[in-house]
């Protein structure tokens, strides 16, 4: 493992966009407002390149930097999934941002900061690595939702979930302290080994796990670790909801597959209730319980997709206890959608969003077909994929999931998660509803770029496409799991 | 035997591509979108007629199959084949969408692409569960055949139209996710999602009973049965003229056709244990809900009543077997019974289709569908009055239309079952007569009941083609059902052998 050049091949994907970062956070400095415009299209011209540079790194698994940092299929899928993700919440911010005179460089530097955080965490090869990503993340996040100076609500946000987010990032390092008490290794590898080899302090590596557990279930925003996702994602522009309830589910899957399956995998699903299987249960069906209910009866859209998307934790939660090849492809599978719909229904708020005039409450929805009825295919398309209606991609991403919780033999749950995906339904078909059957009360004319309108097309055709053709999109998460 | 072109998959995509086309015409110029959904309706149904001059009467294996792999790593495969069951259904399915299309012709005047495009699509979607022999194939189309519906309701319909079209899709919804986990639990147990392989999977008694049960939930809300059937009357008074004549002459058939496909074959021991409780609310249905339909002040709520009072007899007819076959000396009520249950599936799509657009063409013009505003309309609207009279005289039964064929087999194979299963069954005869010729004479007959009446004018001829073509269609098979009955005999007659055989 001695240090080479070729080792540094392997970061490419890393190094291209912290150094495009850098360029473009200076370069930012000495462009006129008017040319904000170049440091957008530079931003994305960045992601791209990097998407390039991931795809160029040979996804042969391997472990370089000491251990530090682990390359592998799993890993250039996701980094793919959330560049890729991170491009339309990118596209879908900069009308929104130009319209409230927010439309600065800060934005995009912070939002690929964060993206690179979400990279080396999916690449970490150990605790500490993973906990880097995760700061750099969670820092860059606080920022942005404090994005509008202005907003009281924003900056309240920004404090609540700076305050929830330390706490938990404390939690975390407890339970990796005691992890690390327990079998004296830092790196998955090595802490899967000592377990394997059953010379590990059982009470103290459970008490580990329990914190470390606390840790991801914040992350992914799983009850009761979930208060500070409805007022984060209702305080935080638009602009900054859709990227931070998107982007950071797919990084918080990586985390949890690294940590979970690969560090502590002795503790899987094999061993029941003593490991982590039972936990992921409780914290699942509570938040497919809680998530569903409480969404029923939120009129911001915001606000209740935040409980949408603490439901939508419940089933990719499902898929991990589940095990098994299947439990953590149908998982995978599961979250690259979700982040994907997640992204256009904020996306589709920030395109109706006028100067002035925010629309995230059901009503600022109404009579969409008559407004723009191209518009509102999109958003029906995103919300059916999102309640698992067919022919949409939500379906499969369900059915995957159910698939492999039969086949380990928890047909219990099963059966609750179909139930809670009914009552769910229900608030996404009153979405529907005013798009469709209500008169509009605003006659404006909707006024979407043409970079927001074709991401929003493709955003929502690919809900259409992926639930026509899904096998392609489960072929590349099988591939990825079975390599782990 | 497979075709030598992808006959089926030409019935499904023709018209789901034509109604996106339609979609995207738009509403600058409303008669393009309206002749486009006409020519893309009427290929076909031309098309789909090919399934029946093609059809082999002689085999119960599929036909017209098409195979190719979908998600190979989940072994789901875009499987379509038609056997005598099916292949009725798909027709009936072709047939009346033109009808749909031609009768919102002009009533349609808010956003007509989107109405026509809808049901463009949802027809494919339709003729898509008839035709799949993938089960998670038949579900993706079960499911997204729920969404055109739901908008048809939701902006064409009445003022109580949210609640209903609601109400419609959670009902739906909540009864087919169980559905779902069972064919999961069925793939688990089989390595395949073939519907084929399904019914010779070996299930035990409990696995067969909760297998069954998920079936029912999702079947029953389809057809409706009784007490799962709330939904329905509420869909079809908010529902426009279109969005009833789908629901009440070919959704509800897709629940009786899940009967047939899944419910009897993949569990014929489950079926024979509780087919108590199928004959129970079916004869409930046929009974209590025919007393309903008599007190109803709406029209369309009658009319959605007595469907499902006839969709009773569709029920009692598939599980009458059971307990015929209990009884060695009289083996071919069994078949008689599955018979008589498709012969009143095809008629009740008639007829129903037929009693909801003669609804339709009294609410164009008086905007009520309420009887008591109604009365004499024989004087202003004779050649009408003489379509509703010979559609009432069907819906209640009368010898020679349609109506009578399904119910007289059905009742003739109960009786051989139990002389009081026949009994209550044949008081629909009565009871139906009652609710329907009562209607018709608080409506059509009697004295020219105000001055909105006294306007009336009489159908046009779009109107009496719709109508006069139904008429023929219900004329024809009540006087000459064997063309009907000879394409699913050997379909029927096999699936009678195959689940007089325990699984267990």
């Amino acid at each position: 493992m001695d240090f080479n050049a070729s080792t540094l091949l392997s970061l490419l994907p890393e190094i291209v966009l912290l150094s495009a970062i850098a360029v473009i956070l200076v370069l930012d400095l000495f462009l006129d407002q008017s040319k904000r415009m170049f440091t957008y299209g530079l931003s994305l011209a960045a992601l791209g390149a990097t998407i390039a540079a991931v795809m160029w790194v040979d996804d042969s698994s391997r472990v370089v930097m000491q251990g530090a940092h682990v390359v592998d299929a799993m890993g250039n899928v996701l980094k793919i999934a959330l560049l890729s993700v991170g491009i339309f919440a990118f596209i879908y911010s900069r009308r929104y941002l130009a319209d409230r005179k927010l439309f600065k460089g800060e934005f995009y530097v912070l939002g690929m900061l964060a993206i690179l955080g979400m990279m080396i965490m999916v690449s970490a090869g150990g605790f500490l690595t993973l906990y880097l990503g995760l700061e750099l993340l969670a820092l860059s996040l606080y920022a942005l939702v404090a994005f509008d100076g202005n907003s009281r609500k924003g900056s309240e946000a920004a404090m609540k979930y700076f305050v929830l987010g330390a706490l938990a990032s404390g939690m975390l390092l407890y339970g990796i302290s005691m992890v690390y008490g327990a079998t004296g290794m830092l790196d998955f590898a090595g802490v899967a080994k000592v377990i394997a080899s059953g010379e590990a302090d059982q009470t103290v590596l459970t008490f580990g796990l329990v914190f470390v557990l606390i840790g991801i279930a914040f992350k992914f925003g799983a009850v009761p670790f979930h208060m500070w996702a409805p007022d984060v994602y209702q305080g935080a522009p638009v602009v900054v909801t859709a990227f931070l309830g998107s982007v950071p589910k797919i990084a918080a899957f990586a985390m949890a597959m690294r940590i979970l399956t690969q560090g502590m995998g002795g503790l899987g699903p094999e061993m029941g209730w003593q490991g982590w299987q039972g936990m992921l249960m409780i914290l699942a069906v509570l938040s497919l319980a809680l998530g569903n209910i409480v969404a029923l009866v939120q009129d911001n859209i915001k606000r209740m997709l935040a409980y949408s998307t603490i439901s939508h934790v419940g089933f990719i939660f499902l898929g991990l206890l589940a095990g098994a090849g299947k439990g953590y492809t149908a998982a995978m599978f599961y979250t690259i959608v979700y982040a994907l719909t997640a992204v256009g229904g904020f996306g589709l708020l920030a395109i109706l969003s006028r100067k002035g005039v925010e629309a995230e409450y059901l009503h600022d929805l109404k009579g969409l077909n008559k407004r723009s009825p191209w518009l509102a295919a999109m958003m029906m398309l995103i919300m059916f994929s999102m309640a698992g209606v067919p022919p949409t991609v939500g379906f499969f991403a369900k059915l995957f999931v159910l698939d492999a919780l039969v086949n380990a033999d928890l047909l219990w749950l099963a059966l609750v998660a179909v139930f809670f995906s009914v009552i769910g339904a229900f608030y996404y078909l009153r979405v529907i509803k005013v798009i469709y059957f209500d008169k509009p009360i605003s006659q404006a004319p909707i006024v979407a770029n043409v970079d927001a309108q074709l991401a929003i097309s493709v955003n929502g055709l690919a809900m259409l496409y992926y639930g026509i053709f899904p096998a392609s999109l489960l072929a590349v998460c099988q591939v990825a799991i079975k390599a782990l | 035997m497979s075709a030598d072109w992808p006959i089926l998959s030409a019935v499904i995509w023709l018209p789901v591509l034509g109604g996106l086309l339609v979609l995207f015409s738009g509403d600058k110029a409303p008669n393009i979108s309206r002749w486009l959904a006409l020519v893309v309706s009427v290929l076909t149904f031309l098309l789909s007629l090919s399934l029946y001059s093609g059809f082999d009467s002689g085999t119960a294996a599929m036909q017209f199959q098409e195979n190719i792999p979908w998600i190979e790593s989940f072994k789901v495969n875009y499987h379509l084949g038609v056997d005598g069951i099916s292949m009725p259904l798909i027709i009936l399915t072709t047939f009346i969408t033109i009808l749909v299309v031609i009768a919102g012709w002009q009533v349609i005047q808010y956003k007509p692409s989107q109405y026509m495009a809808a049901f463009l699509i949802m027809e494919g979607l339709m003729v898509g569960v008839f035709s799949a022999l993938d089960a998670m194939l038949f579900y993706v189309f079960w499911e997204a055949m729920l969404i055109p519906m739901f908008l048809i309701i939701g902006i064409w319909g009445g003022p109580n139209r949210v609640y209903a079209t609601i109400k419609f899709f959670l009902y739906t919804f909540l009864g087919s996710v169980f559905m779902l986990v069972a064919l999961v639990y069925m793939y688990f147990q089989s390595g395949s999602m073939s519907i084929l392989d399904f019914h010779t999977l070996k299930l035990g008694l409990t696995e067969q009973i909760l297998i069954f049960l998920a079936f029912l939930a999702a079947f029953a809300v389809k057809v409706p049965m009784w007490p799962v059937h709330t939904w329905l009357p509420d869909a079809h008074v908010e529902a426009p003229t279109g969005g009833s004549v789908i629901l009440a002459a070919i959704m509800l058939k897709i629940g009786g056709y899940g009967f047939l496909r899944f419910s009897l074959p993949i569990t014929p021991d489950a079926s024979k244990e509780l087919d108590w409780l199928i004959i129970g609310m079916s004869l409930i249905a046929v009974v209590y809900i025919g007393f309903v339909a008599l007190v109803q002040k709406d029209m369309k709520k009658l009319i959605a009543y007595s469907s499902i009072a006839h969709m009773g007899f569709v029920t009692l007819g598939f599980f009458i077997a059971f307990i015929i076959f209990a009884k060695p000396d009289v083996s071919n009520g069994v078949i008689l019974g599955m018979q008589g249950g498709m012969v009143q599936m095809v008629s009740h799509g008639f007829i129903s289709a037929a009693m909801f657009l003669c609804v339709g063409v009294l609410y164009d013009r008086m905007h009520s569908r309420q009887i008591a505003d109604y009365g004499g309309v024989v004087n202003t609207m004779p050649w009408f009055a003489a379509f509703m009279v010979f559609f009432a005289m069907a819906n209640a039964g009368l010898p020679g239309t349609s109506g009578f064929v399904g119910e007289f087999m059905v009742i003739l194979a109960s009786f051989r079952a139990d002389f009081w299963f026949a009994f209550l069954a044949a008081t629909t005869l009565i009871v139906g007569a009652a609710y329907t010729l009562w209607m018709v004479k608080r409506v059509v007959f009697g004295d020219v009941a105000n001055d909105k009446v006294a306007a009336l004018q009489d159908i046009n001829k779009r109107e009496a083609l719709v109508l006069g073509s139904l008429a023929i269609a219900v004329l024809v098979l009540g006087l000459w059902p064997e063309p009907l009955v000879r394409v699913m005999d050997a379909s029927i007659t096999n699936l009678v052998n195959h689940i007089a055989v325990s699984k267990l």
